[in-house]
């Protein structure tokens, strides 16, 4: 297929763009396969390129002969476009419309986009899964490459960490107990006690009770003796219940009684979606009252989903660091509520994961090589009208919950909040491959290192990196135990009020605070050569002295 | 000393809050100021003291197999409880600490008894650090424009004003007189804030005694003055805080709002503060969502929502940013009151100040805009903040709905407020706990009644003293974000719950630092460093900004004692 097929009018003049807190700018509107750009040809303005695939909705309106479409992005960002001329308009809004919405995954912009800059780190290289388990391997735990084909977890990546004592044929049967074939694999291993987080599908125990003895074995061989283990359920009781009429469920007492089951209430799919709706039309509506904010805020329930997150990552975190037991966690598919949930608990036990390269390894180990279905999830964003079947901002919830830590330890993270809305906005719409996809086999059959470019490759580069480090940071190795009070987590304005309020003087305030730790090295350094001067001066003069 | 029953109980547990779990075991004594207690932990042998006068509610809960727990509700939101072992003393405890925090004559107030062990040239040098006079002066006063009156020498005229005001060069003594008598309590229109750019002013008063149609040459003629002193203006503006439905309510009582028809050129606005009941019935509901246990997020959203807190406190913003967009974009006057013109007049016309002019978002300033707006023009400090046993009807946190005024703005402007959050904190703790003298009675007339100059200290020496503590490390004198006048957006998610000043029980030393934590330190670091190196060579150009040094010495000698600047948790 030609994008020129779809693009029926590829240039307009005298448009008039509108963007929030920006001067208007007349200019010319041009189409192309992959972006939206309106230049003014001026050398003083702003061009705006605008990828295709980061537009959630359009709307049209028309005055007269005057059209507007009113272009509203999955980063949040709504712009407006005054084309002159009816046809025009229509022509323009329907490319949009085709554009945005292209099936094929090959056809998106990473395959086509070319780096403007010499790839020193190869990002798709950084963090190859034997890399990132080796080091957690200890003599307890082996790499399996049981799903070296995908063949028995097709949404796994081809090496899992497994507990030594467990061979692969035990493996094959327990996929065939577990959701999806999400066997329990190793999560994280805190270095402290030993202690371990693992995490897999639900066990399809069905109405019957089904048991399956190797699970049973696995989970047990990364108990110590005598000690129990907790399971995390992130559904609430009554909905694993439920669970059991499709032939799901979840781990019962008598079958696993070395460990204590606990659920909590994480929600999933459209609900979330449903939630980020409310709350970005709640965060939009710039003519309501406080009660009509605070009544839309509370009935969004999107804080109540970061809580109850945060809350259950804290769980599982003091499970293993203060009770010393071993972890399972799991929902339904293991894919959503299950990596939130282990992701943001090692972001609070493990120093490393607060860095800018451990947050990195964590996000391909925990999200993109833990089988998170990003190309499904992130489809669609908070502006779409098309029914949600698998959207849901799982990733961006994640994202709000390392902000919510993030801010209540403002200097134990190497990264900042600038980072977080970077990630935010990359898994939505992107130039990089790194989202693409929606496991390590799609990843694998896309051919996405050979014919993308990682966006680990463009943001480790020194000069990208410089803005997202956190000039507060002073590396921290404890676990840092964030406050769930609800008083204790905010909106997260940077995502969610972005486009609504102007951001000057939180910038400015930024670079203050960069100047003032700028300065106070500057001047450390200037001490500590005068220190040096004045040591050599007096061990000179002793010299001098000495007849 | 009569109150106290027992002085001193043993085996007391004090629990906290964030660990009740592990309570901490000590002595608690009773002074004739203070409950102190001491831990008896070895090792820390930490104190805790709690003022008298900031306990708000003494409170004994049902006995438990471990004592009888006693919880100690503070004015500033603090929460102790305490389980003390022995029934009997428990008792003797609470009517001693319920007498205790409810002092019923102004002599008992702890400022009479505080002696900060500084010399009486000290004591008047801090007195006069606050110079009102010089604050009409700074502004540009008097000029061709406006003149200090004598009417109201000796309280004359009006006995809740103070008796040196600002009217216009035109007015005689009988416009003041006769306007005086059409107003509440006398209290005529008079100069707050001059807006030296454009000669714009706030005057503020009490509403008139207009009924459904009363009116006074004297009081046309007044705000006829003001319009015309104004010269780039043809009108102004007179606004009313009040709902419009409380406004027309006082017509029955005689009292009300201007007319338009009967004042030439004034353009009339309501602006909807809500009156004194409203806000206390508002705080206490959400003090109340403060205090669940474990709340879930919508127990709290609701409960923030369901107080109305937050609608309120934009309601004020809002009047504040009406009144400094008049007098600076418009470059009109207006002339501000609502009832009585002592809570939200002095809430709106201070925080138009703040907006307007960027010396009150200095330390100093700041200083001054409360001793102007609120201490020298009668808002009701000791019936507000119930410094004595009395109507608890006359008891509104209006002073703390201003405080949060300043801090919601520091959020939006964080470069450009001089003082940080704790200043806010410290200057909330010391309005109710009457430490020292400027805080206390009605009236500056009161005040001069009970010889407070005399017999307490000043509350503005002392917290200059101890400014290194409130400095703001993002603030930066000649930062674009101090300079001219501050336009903060009201929508309202700008809005936000103040955790500092309502979540006090939550353990501060349990907290991460914050990020003005971390900057003070670095700056302090910093200034370390530069002295080290201007001893030996140069510093580094441009880039020196110690703010708080600039107006070092204008508050005289560092003499107060700093032990008594930390009653709590000092160590």
């Amino acid at each position: 297929m030609e994008f020129a097929e779809l693009i029926k009018t590829p240039r307009v003049d005298g448009v008039v763009l509108h963007r929030p807190f920006m001067p208007t700018v007349e200019g010319t509107l041009c189409l192309t396969g992959h972006h939206l750009i309106l230049s003014s040809r001026q050398d003083n303005t702003e061009e705006l390129w605008l990828l295709h695939s980061n537009i959630d909705y359009i709307e049209k309106r028309f005055v007269g002969s005057l059209g507007t479409i009113i272009v509203k992005c999955k980063d949040l960002r709504i712009i407006q476009l005054d084309i002159p001329g009816m046809e025009e308009c229509l022509n323009i809004a329907s490319s949009i419309e085709a554009l945005s919405t292209l099936d094929s995954v090959s056809l998106m912009y990473p395959f086509f986009y070319r780096p403007m800059f010499e790839v020193v780190e190869d990002g798709w290289n950084m963090f190859l899964p034997e890399e990132i388990t080796l080091t957690l391997l200890t003599d307890e735990w082996r790499l399996s490459s049981v799903n070296k084909d995908f063949g028995v977890c097709p949404t796994y990546p081809q090496l899992v960490a497994v507990p030594k004592a467990v061979d692969d044929d035990t493996l094959r049967k327990v996929a065939t107990f577990r959701h999806g074939g999400r066997f329990p694999v190793l999560s994280y291993y805190h270095k402290k006690n030993g202690m371990v987080m693992m995490r897999a599908g639900q066990p399809l125990t069905g109405t019957n009770g089904r048991r399956c003895k190797e699970d049973e074995k696995l989970i047990n061989a990364t108990l110590r003796p005598g000690k129990r283990g907790y399971i995390i359920d992130t559904r609430a009781i009554n909905v694993a219940q439920q669970a059991k009429a499709r032939g799901g469920g979840f781990e019962q007492e008598a079958s696993y009684p070395q460990w204590r089951r606990i659920h909590k209430a994480i929600e999933r799919y459209n609900i979330l979606q449903e939630s980020l709706i409310k709350l970005v039309e709640a965060c939009n509506d710039q003519s309501q009252s406080m009660d009509r904010w605070l009544s839309k805020l509370e009935a969004s329930n999107w804080q109540t989903h970061v809580k109850e997150i945060v809350t259950t990552a804290c769980l599982a975190a003091q499970c293993i660091d203060r009770e010393g037991a071993s972890v399972l966690v799991h929902g339904t598919e293991g894919t959503d509520s299950t990596l939130q949930v282990t992701s943001l608990a090692q972001i609070i036990l493990d120093p490393c994961c607060r860095t800018m390269r451990g947050f990195q390894s964590l996000v391909e180990r925990e999200w993109l090589q833990a089988g998170h279905p990003f190309q499904q999830r992130c489809a669609q964003s908070a502006y779409s009208n098309s029914k949600a079947r698998l959207e849901a901002p799982v990733f961006l919830l994640f994202l709000d919950c390392v902000w919510q830590v993030l801010r209540q330890f403002p200097c134990s993270f190497q990264f900042n909040e600038h980072f977080l809305v970077l990630l935010f906005e990359h898994a939505y719409a992107s130039q990089f491959g790194t989202f693409l996809g929606n496991n390590a086999a799609e990843r694998l059959k896309l051919k996405l290192p050979q014919k993308t470019v990682s966006l680990w490759s463009w943001v480790n580069r020194p000069q990208e990196m410089e803005r997202f480090l956190n000039p507060l940071y002073e590396p921290n190795n404890l676990v840092i135990w964030p406050s769930v009070a609800p008083q204790s987590l905010l909106l997260w304005e940077g995502v969610f009020l972005r486009w609504n309020r102007s951001s000057k003087c939180l910038d400015e305030a930024y670079d203050e605070m960069v100047h003032i730790i700028e300065y106070n090295k500057e001047l450390q350094s200037k001490v500590n050569a005068l220190r040096r001067q004045l040591a050599q001066l007096e061990t000179g003069d002793g010299l001098l002295e000495t007849p | 000393m009569e109150h106290i029953r027992t002085p001193k109980v043993e085996h007391v547990s004090l629990i906290d809050r964030a660990s009740p779990r592990k309570p901490c075991v000590g002595t608690l004594y009773l002074t004739a100021s203070h409950s102190i207690f001491v831990e008896h932990d070895a090792e820390r042998h930490r104190e805790t003291w709690v003022l008298h006068s900031l306990v708000c509610l003494v409170e004994k809960l049902p006995t438990t197999p471990a004592g009888c727990p006693l919880l100690l509700r503070c004015r500033n939101f603090q929460v102790f409880q305490f389980i003390i072992p022995q029934e009997k003393d428990c008792q003797d405890v609470h009517a001693s600490l319920t007498r205790l925090s409810r002092p019923e004559r102004y002599a008992e107030l702890y400022c009479f008894s505080f002696n900060p062990n500084t010399d009486k040239e000290a004591r008047e040098e801090g007195w006069s650090a606050i110079d009102l006079q010089a604050e009409y002066r700074r502004m540009g006063l008097p000029n061709h424009l406006w003149q200090l009156t004598m009417a109201n020498r000796d309280y004359r005229v009006c006995d809740t004003y103070p008796s040196d005001l600002y009217v216009p060069k035109s007015v005689t003594t009988p416009i003041v007189v006769g306007s005086s008598k059409f107003r509440s309590r006398g209290r005529f229109p008079t100069l707050t804030y001059y807006h030296r750019d454009n000669h714009a002013t706030i005057c503020r008063s009490s509403q008139p005694l207009s009924g459904f149609s009363a009116r006074c040459l004297e009081d046309e003629q007044m705000l006829q003055a003001i319009t015309s002193s104004n010269p780039g203006s043809s009108f102004m503006y007179v606004v009313d805080t009040r709902p419009k439905l409380n406004a027309m309510a006082n017509r029955a009582a005689g009292k009300g709002y201007e007319n338009e028809d009967n004042y030439s050129n004034i353009r009339f606005q309501f602006l909807g503060i809500e009156n004194i009941h409203v806000m206390r019935s508002s705080q206490q509901k959400m003090f109340e969502v403060c205090d669940l246990r474990s709340p879930t997020m919508t127990d709290f959203l609701w409960g923030l929502e369901n107080s109305g807190w937050l609608k309120h406190i934009k309601a004020i913003l809002d009047a504040g940013v009406f009144i400094a967009r008049a007098v600076a974009e418009e470059g009109v006057s207006v002339l501000v009151h609502c009832s009585d013109g002592w809570d939200r007049t002095a809430q709106a016309c201070s925080v138009a100040s703040l907006l307007l002019d960027p010396f009150y978002r200095t330390l100093k300033g700041l200083m001054v805009l409360i001793e102007r707006d609120w201490v020298s023009f009668g808002h009701k400090f000791s019936h507000r903040y119930g410094h004595l046993d009395g109507d608890p009807r006359e008891v509104s946190p209006v002073m703390d709905q201003f405080l949060e005024c300043v801090w919601q703005l520091s959020l939006q402007f964080p470069c450009a407020f001089e003082y940080n959050e704790r200043f806010l904190l410290h200057l909330h703790e010391q309005i109710h706990s009457c430490q020292f003298g400027n805080f206390l009675g009605n009236s500056q007339k009161e005040r001069e009644e009970l010889r407070v100059r005399e017999r307490t200290h000043s509350v503005w020496a002392h917290l200059w003293m101890n400014r290194a503590d409130y400095i703001n490390p993002l603030y930066r004198p000649d930062h674009s974000q101090t300079q001219g006048v501050l336009r903060p957006a009201t929508a309202p998610y700008c809005f936000k719950f103040w955790r500092g000043m309502y979540c006090r029980s939550e353990q501060v030393h349990q907290r991460p630092p914050t990020v003005t934590d971390v900057l003070t330190t670095v700056r302090e670091e910093s200034q370390q460093l530069e002295a080290e190196l201007s001893a030996q060579q140069e510093v580094p150009r441009g880039t020196a900004h110690p703010a708080s040094e600039q107006e070092n010495g204008d508050f005289g000698k560092d003499a107060y004692d700093e032990r008594h600047s930390q009653d709590e948790h000092s160590e």
